[in-house]
């Protein structure tokens, strides 16, 4: 008999510890702290069942974004992860409209060198991988994220009107 | 007994008693709300949550706690983690971009000398970049190459 250590979870549960447990290959006993927070926020028996309903392939995977997530959400009771995506859309959207302002930089100098003392009459069309960063890409998540709003969430004194309520 | 249960009383089968916790956030005409925040964290969790927030601040904890359950619903495995995944590389994407045409400025204004090259450019910014992981950091958030590709793919 090998008598091999219970993983984590087992652990904490205080339970015999199953060769097909399904929590074992990813928590294994060295490490008790990742189980005690996922249990904590989540519940055993939902990570249970969240895992059972993926692909073997994939649970490692989700084991790794749930503990992300647990862990955010004890750093932060009120906004866990929403407010790191909040945190994080600003940047974007802040990073876009300093393309926009280089961009059109960029335009105008090269108006000047070309013809200085001609007055435009037509725009040169932008980058199209610019345009890509700041339409397609975005828009497609744009949908979703503004499902939680963008800004009440945020940990810093940059507060807006929630749409939330 | 209160003839207008809430949402979650309602889906519980229980009396909603004049304090009870989820009344406030999880109102009868959603119910689909309750249900998702029960599906991915169980009621006790969320009666936990909501109790450890400031009460000022409950409504914004139960609206953060049903996002996140939407999403997890929505991507089983990598949930809300997933997409702030795609905003930090979105974010790379747009620093490359703004240092490649801040390259080009400085170019066309001739200041050579004060042109940094693009990559250092980028390491000197990147602070945010990679949003902090705490805990065991395992989630391989942008460090394992197939990853940001199948969650890309997934969209």
């Amino acid at each position: 008999m090998g008598g091999s250590s219970p993983c984590a979870s087992c652990k904490l549960l205080r339970r015999r510890c199953a060769k097909d447990c399904i929590f074992a290959p990813y928590f294994p006993p060295d490490d008790p702290h990742k189980f005690a927070i996922v249990h904590k926020v989540f519940g055993a028996s939902n990570v249970s069942k969240m895992l059972q309903e993926l692909p073997v392939q994939q649970r490692a995977d989700a084991v790794g974004s749930l503990v992300y997530e647990a862990n955010a959400r004890m750093r932060d009771p009120v906004y866990g992860c929403v407010g790191a995506i909040s945190y994080l859309q600003n940047q974007v959207s802040q990073l876009q409209m300093q393309l926009a302002v280089a961009q059109a930089e960029i335009l105008c100098i090269q108006m000047q060198q070309q013809e200085p003392a001609t007055l435009p009459t037509q725009l040169d069309v932008p980058d199209e991988k610019s345009l890509l960063l700041s339409t397609s890409t975005f828009n497609n998540l744009q949908p979703y994220l503004s499902f939680a709003s963008s800004s009440t969430v945020m940990q810093d004194p940059l507060k807006r009107e929630s749409l939330w309520t | 007994m209160n003839s207008t249960r809430c949402a979650a009383c309602k889906y519980l089968r229980r009396r909603c008693s004049p304090d009870c916790i989820f009344s406030p956030y999880f109102p009868p005409n959603n119910p689909q709300r309750f249900l998702e925040v029960h599906r991915i964290y169980g009621a006790s969790n969320v009666a936990k949550m909501l109790e450890k927030a400031p009460v000022n601040q409950r409504a914004e904890a139960a609206n953060s706690i049903h996002y996140e359950a939407h999403c997890r619903i929505k991507d089983p495995v990598y949930g809300c983690a997933g997409i702030i995944t795609l905003l930090n590389q979105q974010i790379n994407d747009a620093q490359c971009e703004l240092a490649k045409i801040q390259a080009e400025i400085a170019a066309l204004n001739g200041h050579h000398a004060d042109i940094l090259p693009p990559y250092q450019q980028i390491t000197d910014a990147s602070s945010f970049a990679n949003y902090p992981v705490e805990g065991d950091g395992a989630f391989p958030a942008t460090h394992d190459p197939s990853f940001p590709q199948f969650y890309l793919n997934s969209w």
